[in-house]
């Protein structure tokens, strides 16, 4: 919100530098964003009046205007529609900073030569000062404009741009924040009686109110006003609008929106005699109820929405719009000023369906008081008087079905320290709370106090919200720094925090580069691993409001993500790529929130190493992406066997199921070559998945210590010919059957000349060692033979020659 | 046959002078100090010499063998200096030449400061808690102080997912900030309480240089007997200390949260101006860094907690703004593209 610095001091002395004062204002709660200056690119241009005007010798469209400027008069060529002689204008000299009205740009005014006359500075657009958008005539100033006064000194002003918290509804008005200064400098505020002289006529027989949903419309209260004229407001009313962020409409409107941004109630004005049956009726709206609001837009209601109606229609969207049927328009001659209160939380409702966020929806979503609509009533119908002539009819329109008296809160010294950690005084805390304007009454304790909000303060029920008014306006900086010095608490940590962080950096270690990715994702990406089309399993996730198309789903893997990355890095990385991300899936569950597994998810393609003057630039293969399965298997000290996968975006051969006690934790495997052209994918990718929540169980055991063995091993190497349907783990498994075979590594796999068609060699290389003896030769031949003829029997290997 | 022990050794030796090479070394002792040398010979036919001469000659032949045992041992020592002398003055070569490649990878800066905040917080108490990204409209809103149509939920705009209750309201949602898990970490857990709480949040927001529509916070909690906002104070200030260094100046403001009362806002002195404003900091000098405040009462009554006995305090931060402030990234979106070329600089 934006308050004028004149504005607040018409309330409130500020003799405190600005940079304090926007310091102070930010401690205490109200964040000063900025201050800028009105009027601070206004050098150069002065107040002129209009004394002459001259058609230009050589063109119908211009006109030579000679302007008054005090000490001196000038006369320059101008295009304007709207001059008038007599008229106060903005004029600027050469080298005054304007706003370019084509481009926008702020640039120096030069003199120029137009159509052969000569012309040393022009009379401004509103525009062109950067006051509005306003170029459709040169700006006239108002008829008190002093004649050679700077603009800047006439028209300027600071103004702050203030973050008001949504609890603080009060301090969206200039006497709000007027109020937290008196309180934050010890200044007391301005703030006289409004009183006008009304008419005998009493306002009760002109209009009658009814509220007939009080839960909605806690107090209604209007004015009416005859005799006014509708014109445009003066340029001081203007200028604090537009200094405020709002547009200049007619004076009854501006007064309204000067009023709100004021006292921080918003008005509403009607026409009076467009009000049919002198009655306003505060109800829902029936179902379906059509009105067309002030922006000419039919609007559909439904019964949970407020409005104000006459006698047969809607005239009004309770605190969201105005309605058109009873708008004020030039020609309205009588008043009816509504100034109520309505449910904050019907407000939002209103303002969010119809999509009608205003300053005053703002003020009434918040929370204002009802107390607040007779003063601000009173100082509207009393500028309106001023501003726009008539007479107020006797007394004020008033139900108030909502009263509720503001009940005391005890607050002791005790329990200001108990919360801030730190010892006020009583009589410091009294006048705290007393310069906010809370009432303080003694209570039965010495070190207590009754407290009572004043009327405009909504955000007050319980002694801790007085415990921070306190501190807050004494000052956060005075709340000491401690440690916490209670016993530390039993920690039971989760162990899937620890398991995700030993494989990250596990991975890292095997050279991989972690990704982040949106977990929202597209129906479009989850589509591109399926090898033809059918429906998603698992059924993803839908936003109700999806921010795009790409954005709509929750992602139920982390592959086609990564897949994604890769092929975008491939764009611009010729040499080895290997990613993971370590994060949540999305499954849904009936009834439910969805279940979110920890998943772990890479991709690898490219070379191995980078090419290095030592060569090396052999490609990843299945064996790579299997070999970091089980490296970080073995590091989490869980055993998995490896078994024929069936998963539909991999390669049908190329990949395995990983099982660690009958249960199924990942895969890995070669990207299906169907899949990877989806994914712009044009070399071979290899892929793991591992399922870490599930595979968490089986990394909390006990680890059991081996004891080592002091009898020397001795080493033999085997080859074999198998058909090549045997697989190693076949192999392996017969071979570790025997006792005293300590250990089985393969080191060759062959396939091709000499080795016969359907046949393959391999060649392992056995480990023999016997915990309680030396082994002899003659001991490891014999288990080798056993272990052959095992081989052969089973297997139909036959040892290589 | 003494004379003759003389002459073999002087020759010995002279032959063992011209060796050049160590691994002649070995064949020079084979031939003279072997089991078929000359003088393991004379020591085998000592038996059959009568009992003086055995005496004399083999006195003498024992000594000659100790002398070329020495001498070998002399000469090995001094080729292997020389050779040590050629190997480390003489060899031509290029340490410039780059090391074998090693596959090098890189945790997400996201991850690394996540993990530095949690360990700063865990080196003063506090456990790490997980929990739930897609959340009922109760934990994220309502059990906050945060009820419908409360202006608040506006500062957080909200993805729904696309499921409805019997009210049929929409009702499960992407938490918009981990503070989510506070009500469900104190049903769950009874005082007292010191955990904070990492993970990923949502916003319904459009994507710009400082906006995503997910990003990262931590949520904090402490709840116990006389925690007051000094301790709040005095745990924010250690961790802004070990995290941003000694001499970075700290801002402590009021500021509203629905589920903190007090409430207050932390900021640090922006480390690009250094305080005199910029368009990092939008000119204030201060870069807002978290949230914080007592626990509301009400707050602690729904867990079933008593305000009257238990006081505590939280706090949230985001996460992502911190790796930007520290190495000046002027996208907030870098971190979600998965371009290597970024994530490989951290």
């Amino acid at each position: 919100m934006k308050v004028s610095l004149n504005w607040l001091r018409e309330y409130i002395d500020i003799n405190l530098p600005l940079a304090d004062l926007a310091d102070r204002l930010t401690m205490a709660g109200i964040e000063v964003s900025g201050m800028p200056v009105t009027g601070g690119n206004l050098g150069n241009i002065v107040v002129g009046q209009i004394v002459a005007i001259n058609p230009h010798p050589n063109a119908d469209r211009l006109t030579l205007v000679t302007i008054d400027l005090g000490t001196e008069q000038s006369t320059v060529v101008c295009g304007a529609p709207n001059l008038r002689l007599g008229d106060k204008v903005a004029f600027a000299h050469v080298d005054a900073q304007l706003i370019d009205p084509r481009s926008g740009q702020v640039c120096r005014l030069k003199p120029a030569k137009i159509r052969g006359v000569t012309s040393s500075g022009m009379a401004c657009s509103e525009k062109e000062l950067g006051i509005s958008d306003s170029h459709e005539g040169i700006m006239i100033l108002s008829e008190e404009a002093p004649v050679g006064t700077s603009l800047a000194d006439y028209l300027g002003d600071t103004v702050l741009d203030l973050e008001v918290t949504p609890n603080r509804p009060d301090c969206l008005s200039v006497i709000g924040i007027a109020r937290e200064i008196a309180a934050l400098t010890g200044q007391s505020l301005h703030l006289a009686e409004i009183s006008y002289k009304a008419s005998t006529s009493p306002i009760d027989s002109q209009i009658s109110v009814e509220i007939v949903d009080p839960d909605l419309c806690p107090r209604y209260c209007a004015s009416l006003v005859t005799g006014i004229k509708v014109a445009e407001s003066p340029q001081w009313l203007q200028q604090r609008l537009l200094n405020c962020g709002m547009r200049p409409i007619n004076n009854i409107v501006d007064v309204t929106n000067y009023v709100m941004l004021e006292y921080g109630q918003p008005l509403h004005a009607f026409d009076y005699h467009r009000i049919r049956g002198k009655k306003i009726v505060v109800r829902r709206a029936t179902a379906g109820e059509v009105i067309v609001s002030l922006d000419w837009v039919k609007r559909t209601l439904d019964e949970n929405m407020l409005v104000i109606a006459d006698e047969e229609r809607a005239v009004a969207i309770a605190g969201v719009m105005g309605g058109a049927n009873s708008e004020v328009t030039e020609s309205a001659t009588t008043l009816l000023l509504e100034s109520a209160n309505f449910n904050p939380a019907s407000i939002h409702r209103t303002g969010s369906l119809l999509r009608l966020p205003s300053e005053a929806c703002m003020r009434f979503e918040r929370g204002i008081r009802p107390e607040l609509t007779i003063p601000a009533l009173k100082r509207a119908t009393h500028l309106i008087l001023q501003l726009a002539g008539g007479k107020a009819a006797k007394g004020l329109a008033d139900v108030y079905p909502g009263k509720r008296d503001s009940e005391p809160i005890l607050l002791s010294t005790e329990m200001v320290e108990r919360v801030l950690g730190v010892e006020f005084g009583f009589d410091q805390i009294v006048s705290v709370l007393s310069s906010l304007g809370f009432d303080c009454k003694p209570s039965a304790s010495v070190s207590e106090v009754r407290v009572t909000a004043p009327y405009w303060r909504s955000d007050i029920q319980q002694a801790v919200d007085l415990v921070e008014e306190v501190a807050r306006i004494i000052g956060y900086d005075k709340i000491p720094a401690t440690m916490l010095s209670q016993q530390l608490p039993r920690q039971n940590p989760d162990p899937i925090i620890n398991l995700k962080r030993q494989v990250r950096y596990s991975l890292i270690g095997y050279g991989f580069d972690e990704i982040v990715t949106y977990s929202l994702t597209s129906s479009d990406m989850l589509n591109k691993l399926l090898t033809e089309p059918r429906p998603l399993e698992p059924v993803p996730l839908r936003m109700a409001n999806p921010m795009t198309a790409e954005q709509e789903y929750l992602r139920t893997n982390l592959r086609a993500n990564l897949l994604d990355a890769l092929a975008s890095n491939r764009r611009h990385e010729d040499g080895n790529i290997r990613l993971f991300e370590l994060g949540k899936v999305y499954l849904p569950r009936p009834n439910d929130l969805p279940s979110e597994p920890e998943v772990l998810c890479g991709v690898l393609s490219g070379s191995r190493l980078e090419r290095s003057w030592q060569g090396g630039y052999d490609s990843f293969d299945f064996y790579e992406a299997k070999g970091v399965v089980e490296g970080l298997l073995s590091q989490v000290d869980v055993e998995a066997s490896f078994e024929k996968g069936g998963d539909e975006s991999l390669h049908p051969v190329k990949q395995a199921t990983i099982i660690v006690d009958g249960n199924r934790v990942g895969v890995v495997g070669e990207l299906h070559p169907k899949v990877s052209p989806a994914f712009d994918i044009s070399e071979t990718v290899y892929l793991f998945e591992i399922d870490l929540s599930s595979l968490l169980p089986f990394t909390i055991g006990h680890k059991m210590f081996q004891p080592i063995l002091r009898f020397p091993t001795i080493v033999r190497d085997i080859a074999l010919i198998v058909d090549t349907g045997v697989t190693h783990q076949q192999v392996s498994n017969i071979i570790s059957s025997f006792p005293l075979v300590k250990q089985v590594s393969i080191f060759d796999a062959y396939v091709g000349e000499p080795i016969p068609p359907g046949k393959k060699s391999l060649a392992y290389r056995i480990t023999f060692q016997s915990p309680t003896h030396t082994m002899t030769d003659d001991e490891v031949s014999k288990v080798q033979q056993k272990t052959l003829s095992k081989l052969s029997s089973e297997l139909g290997a036959m040892p290589r020659s | 046959m003494l004379k003759q022990l003389e002459e073999l050794k002087l020759k010995v030796l002279r032959e063992l002078e011209e060796v050049s090479e160590i691994k002649e070394l070995e064949s020079w002792r084979v031939r003279y100090l072997g089991k078929k040398s000359e003088l393991t010979r004379i020591l085998r036919s000592l038996a059959t010499l009568p009992l003086e001469q055995r005496k004399t000659i083999g006195a003498l032949a024992n000594e000659v063998r100790a002398d070329l045992e020495s001498s070998l041992k002399q000469k090995r020592q001094t080729l292997r200096e020389a050779q040590v002398v050629i190997q480390t003055k003489e060899e031509q070569f290029d340490t410039t030449l780059p090391g074998r490649p090693l596959p090098i990878g890189h945790l997400h800066p996201i991850t690394q400061t996540l993990y530095e905040i949690c360990d700063i917080f865990i080196s003063m108490g506090f456990q790490v808690v997980e929990g739930p990204e897609v959340e009922w409209d109760y934990y994220n809103f309502e059990s906050l102080n945060i009820p419908k149509e409360h202006p608040a939920r506006d500062t957080m705009s909200t993805l729904w997912v696309d499921s409805k209750a019997e009210s049929n309201e929409r009702c499960m949602l992407l938490r918009t900030h981990t503070t989510s898990m506070q009500l469900r970490v104190m049903e769950k857990t009874p005082p007292p309480l010191r955990v904070i709480i990492p993970g990923k949040v949502y916003r319904y927001e459009a994507s710009d240089a400082t906006h995503t529509p997910m990003f990262h916070q931590i949520d904090g909690l402490v709840v116990d007997k006389g925690i007051t906002m000094a301790d709040l104070k005095g745990t924010l200030y250690e961790v802004v200390r070990r995290f941003f260094g000694e001499d970075r100046k700290v801002r402590f403001r009021c500021d509203y949260f629905p589920f903190v009362e007090p409430g207050a806002e932390m900021a640090i002195e922006c480390s690009v101006c250094s305080g005199n404003g910029c368009r990092l900091c939008g000119n204030s000098g201060w870069i807002e860094i978290l949230g914080a405040g007592m626990t509301h009462p009400q707050v602690l009554q729904r867990a079933g907690l008593d305000p009257e006995v238990y006081s505590g305090f939280a706090f949230g931060m985001g996460v992502d703004r911190i790796p930007m402030l520290r190495y000046w990234i002027d996208n907030i979106r870098l971190f979600y593209n998965s371009d290597l070329r970024f994530l490989r600089q951290f």
